[in-house]
């Protein structure tokens, strides 16, 4: 959603965004970032803070609201994006955020996910991923790797994860990126780009609970790995990564294979990274294999798809000013009296 | 060609019964609204099967619809017909028992042949119309099915297409026997088979054939009159409940200047409801038919906290689902309007036949101590008061409110003297303006209600969510006697809903009297019809017919004191006579009927006359 700055407006910091509420996260909890990341990048975004408006489900990260000194609603398991459906469609000049989990979003809201993506709501979805269940104390999660081992799970998990960006993709999400905790400069950008994409925009953040499920990202995060681990894909650029550089992606057919890039391969054979291309962000989605796999693809993060389809609420707002257009506004007599009347003398 | 004899009677009930497919439903509707027109006063049932199309011919595919018109008041679609219409065997063993000694069957014949008797699980050699078993009654034996093929023969259309138009046959001949002009319905047909021009003529030849078939014929030796009934002066006209409720919540919408918003999931029998609201996009209705019930109320609930009147509409099984959401409403303090079109329960049940088995899970239904108001209309045309009101109340007092129906009022259809919208209170709600001081979500007013303070007003951001309320800051408050001292506010908030609700009156009947019948919801036109029966008999009677169900208005303990017995009518297992004897310690009688179909007037009677000994 893009805005005019309004000039006039006196210029709000990230301390206009922090409410009096105390943060109640366990100290070290990836959530923080995540938090003052979103707090850093509001201000910038040029619109009055009565227009922002976060809702939220059930878990930790449901919380978020209550630390924003916007509009905010914490509401029941799994149901932000519905209430979140409801007040854009009726409300579409605000700007309404949804923070949500992996438990909040993909199993008990699993269904109000899909529909979401499906109807593309003008909505930022911030999707923070922890594969556990933090708030309930160390359950296992829809997101959770097979075999994992949980309170619930003592003999280790044997639930089939989602991948929350496949999922996506094939729920016909118009905006699809992922980013991470420990990543800040990652996430303000990501953020930027889901604001200011007309549409549902689905960022799926990689962020570590300490407590119950500490380092499920390490490989992804910590700065020994991280450059083999990860591939940042960025519009229009090829596909590179390693420690310097020196590995790249191709497609062979429809396969991704990694290859050296000091022997034999050159950053012009490397597949370009195209937003709009469906296929190819179905590619990149599949990118999911465990780290521990020799062979493995590295795991990506940024935007894979972006795309520009009418929203729910526009459409649903047209239709109603059509509606006026066509038949003027509603006369309550003539519409309670309906077709045909007889009068009694 | 001799004419028939003209009789005048004061009433009628017709029962058009065929397959699902025979198209009664229409058939009813048609002659309806030609009565309704014309001046009668009336009351409809339609009764229909859960499946869209049962298997043809057997007793699960009978598709019923009963009219009573008159000259006199009509409360209700009368417990017997005069007059069946029959379009094959299984329609008729199924409604026969409904039908009047000396009444009259008009049966298609050829629905009674080795085929239809097998489906309907009827022995060769007991054809009704061939055993004598319809001996008491007056058979118009005609085959409907073959006349209406003589009579399109030409018309290019094949078989089943042509087949399908029979009912309109019927509804000529109807017309005919009570002396209806077929205008309207030739007017109508014009307008539904706009683009089918073929159709639309064959249907109207049929039409007409079937009115000449009663006048050029001497099948049938008398006709009927059924004068104009004399109701009071005004404007009238023909209303379903579910279309009132529309209404109703559009009015609501107009006289408060709130844009309504429903979310909704499709459910039998509420989705007219979302059908109707769908239409009127041009007075901002938005209506959403959301991926399943809790997203339905929950996007209600978004847009009322957005500013919207929210609504969901729902029967049972879907309010079930929708009861965590409506717990969420209670304590985020927001208008929700929940319609229940009640229907048999528990699980799917009936789903197309009639129940009021949902009046402890409104007032009861969720967890914590979760009070809402309650509401229930007691007619089809009451579902726009009652709409209205629910609007007025959730949005004045900042409260999810249940208004409950019924599957027999929603379908059921009765002439509307309906008010003009400058008659209609106006609905005053003022948002949180910004102030200087601190905002406060959860200060109150003398209604104990809080501000509503719509997201855009600057100055005024604050959170809300599921956790306990600190009083007046709306801060999560984990303390324990704020908690309580927050469920009993919420309590009292309800309780003190009273003041603003009428005060309950007797309906029919004395302010002291023997016996005083107390229903809610659709059995009002039962009751009402079997209080005037005794009354004019001279017993002891009356009844009051509770509208506001939770809070109850205050006078009712009073009022009870007048009586020596009280006696709780209700489609349901006893529920009402639940809250009346916990909450007034009265020994009240129950009356109740949970077999899907509406009292009739004899059922009441009898018990009634019972108790008056």
């Amino acid at each position: 959603m893009t805005t005019l700055i309004d000039q006039t407006a006196p210029k709000l910091t990230p301390k206009d965004f922090v409410s009096d509420q105390d943060v109640r996260w366990c100290p070290g909890c990836g959530d923080y970032s995540i938090l003052k990341q979103v707090q850093t990048v509001l201000p910038d975004l040029g619109r009055p803070k009565e227009e922002f408006v976060f809702v939220s489900g059930i878990g930790c990260s449901s919380r978020f609201p209550y630390y924003m000194d916007t509009y905010g609603m914490h509401s029941i398991h799994g149901r932000a994006a519905a209430i979140a459906t409801g007040l854009k469609s009726s409300r579409p000049e605000l700007s309404v955020w949804m923070i949500s989990g992996d438990g909040d979003s993909l199993s008990i809201g699993g269904n109000h996910f899909i529909h979401l993506l499906r109807r593309n709501l003008d909505i930022n979805v911030l999707l923070f991923n922890n594969q556990i269940y933090g708030l309930t104390k160390g359950q296992y999660s829809p997101t959770s790797e097979k075999g994992k081992v949980t309170k619930s799970t003592p003999m280790g998990s044997i639930d089939h994860p989602f991948n929350p960006i496949a999922l996506s993709m094939g729920a016909d999400a118009t905006f699809v990126a992922r980013t991470m905790d420990r990543d800040p400069k990652h996430i303000q950008q990501m953020i930027r780009r889901g604001y200011e994409h007309t549409g549902t925009s689905l960022i799926e953040i990689y962020q570590n609970c300490n407590v119950f499920n500490d380092g499920a990202f390490e490989v992804f995060t910590e700065k020994t790995s991280k450059k083999n681990e990860t591939l940042f894909i960025e519009n229009g650029q090829p596909l590179i990564f390693g420690d310097n550089s020196d590995k790249g992606i191709i497609l062979d057919g429809f396969k991704p294979k990694v290859v050296d890039l000091t022997q034999g391969y050159s950053a012009s054979d490397c597949w370009v990274h195209d937003e709009q291309d469906q296929v190819k962000a179905n590619i990149l989605a599949r990118f999911f294999d465990n780290p521990s796999i020799e062979g493995h693809l590295p795991r990506p993060f940024g935007v894979f798809y972006a795309i520009e389809r009418p929203t729910y609420n526009d459409l649903l707002n047209q239709q109603i000013a059509y509606a006026i257009e066509k038949n003027g506004e509603g006369n309550l007599d003539k519409l309670i009296a309906g077709k045909e009347t007889w009068t009694i003398n | 060609m001799e004419t028939a004899e003209e009789q005048i009677l004061e009433s009628v009930v017709i029962r058009f019964a065929g397959d699902s497919g025979d198209g009664m439903q229409l058939t009813g509707t048609q002659f309806t609204n030609a009565a309704a027109l014309y001046g009668n006063d009336l009351a409809t049932f339609p009764d229909f099967p859960a499946e869209i199309r049962a298997p043809q011919g057997t007793l699960a595919g009978v598709s019923g619809y009963q009219i009573h018109f008159g000259s006199k008041k009509i409360n209700t679609p009368g417990d017997t017909c005069d007059v069946l219409v029959a379009m094959n065997v299984a329609a008729l063993k199924a409604n026969i028992g409904q039908l009047k000694i000396g009444g009259t069957i008009i049966v298609n014949s050829d629905g009674f042949d080795s085929k239809n008797l097998r489906l309907a699980n009827v022995p060769e050699d007991q054809n009704p119309l061939e055993n004598g078993s319809l001996d008491k009654y007056e058979v118009k034996k005609l085959d409907i099915t073959k006349i209406t093929r003589l009579a399109l023969a030409d018309s290019g259309m094949g078989t089943k297409e042509i087949d399908r138009s029979k009912n309109m046959f019927v509804l000529g001949l109807i017309y005919w026997m009570y002396n209806r002009s077929i205008d309207k319905s030739i007017e109508f047909i014009n307008s539904k088979f706009k683009n089918k021009p073929q159709i639309a003529e064959a249907n109207i030849k049929l039409l007409k054939a079937g009115y000449h078939y009663g006048e050029t014929t001497e099948t049938f030796n008398a006709r009927y009159e059924v004068k104009p009934a004399e109701m009071a002066p005004g404007v009238y006209r023909s209303i379903m409940g579910n279309e009132a409720l529309a209404y109703g919540l559009v009015a609501a919408s107009v006289k408060s200047k709130l844009p309504i918003f429903l979310g909704t999931y499709p459910i039998t029998p509420a989705s007219d409801i979302l059908h109707e609201l769908s239409k009127y996009k041009n007075f901002g209705v938005r209506t959403f038919q959301a991926e399943d019930e809790i997203a339905g109320v929950c996007a209600a609930i978004g847009a009322s906290y957005g500013g919207s009147i929210g609504i969901t509409t729902s029967s049972g099984p879907g309010i079930a689902l929708k009861m965590e959401a409506i717990g969420l409403a209670t304590v985020l303090e927001l208008p929700l309007v929940i319609c229940n079109i009640q229907r048999g329960g528990p699980s799917t049940g009936l789903p197309t036949k009639t129940e009021q088995s949902d009046l402890m899970q409104a007032l009861y239904g969720r967890n914590g101590e979760c009070p809402v108001p309650v509401i229930a209309a007691a007619t089809p045309s009451d579902c726009f008061n009652m709409a209205f009101e629910a609007v007025r109340i959730a949005a004045q007092h900042m409260i999810p409110v249940f208004l409950l129906s019924d599957g027999y009022i929603a379908n059921g259809a009765e002439p509307w003297c309906f008010p003009q919208s400058k008659d209609l209170p106006e609905i005053k709600i003022d948002f949180a303006k910004p102030t200087e001081e601190k905002f406060m979500p959860y200060a109150r007013d003398e209604k104990l209600s809080r501000p509503w303070a719509v997201p855009g007003t600057p100055g005024l951001e604050h959170r809300i969510g599921g956790l306990e309320k600190q009083h007046i800051t709306g801060n999560i408050s984990y303390d324990a006697h704020n908690h309580e001292f927050m469920v009993k506010l919420r309590q009292e908030k309800v309780d003190k809903l009273a003041d603003d609700i009428p005060l309950q009156t007797i309906d029919n009947g004395a302010e002291k009297a023997d016996v005083l019948i107390i229903g809610w919801g659709s059995t009002y036109g039962a009751i009402k019809t079997a209080v005037n029966a005794l009354l004019l008999d001279g017993k002891s009677v009356a009844h009051a017919h509770i509208r506001y169900l939770n809070p109850l208005p205050k006078n009712i303990g009073e009022l009870l004191k007048n009586y020596n017995k009280v006696l709780v009518a209700e489609m349901n297992n006893g529920q009402l006579i639940k809250i009346l004897r916990d909450r007034f310690l009265v020994d009240a009688i129950g009356l109740n009927k949970i077999q899907g179909q509406p009292f009739t007037t004899e059922e009441i009677k009898n018990k009634l006359s019972e108790i008056l000994g």
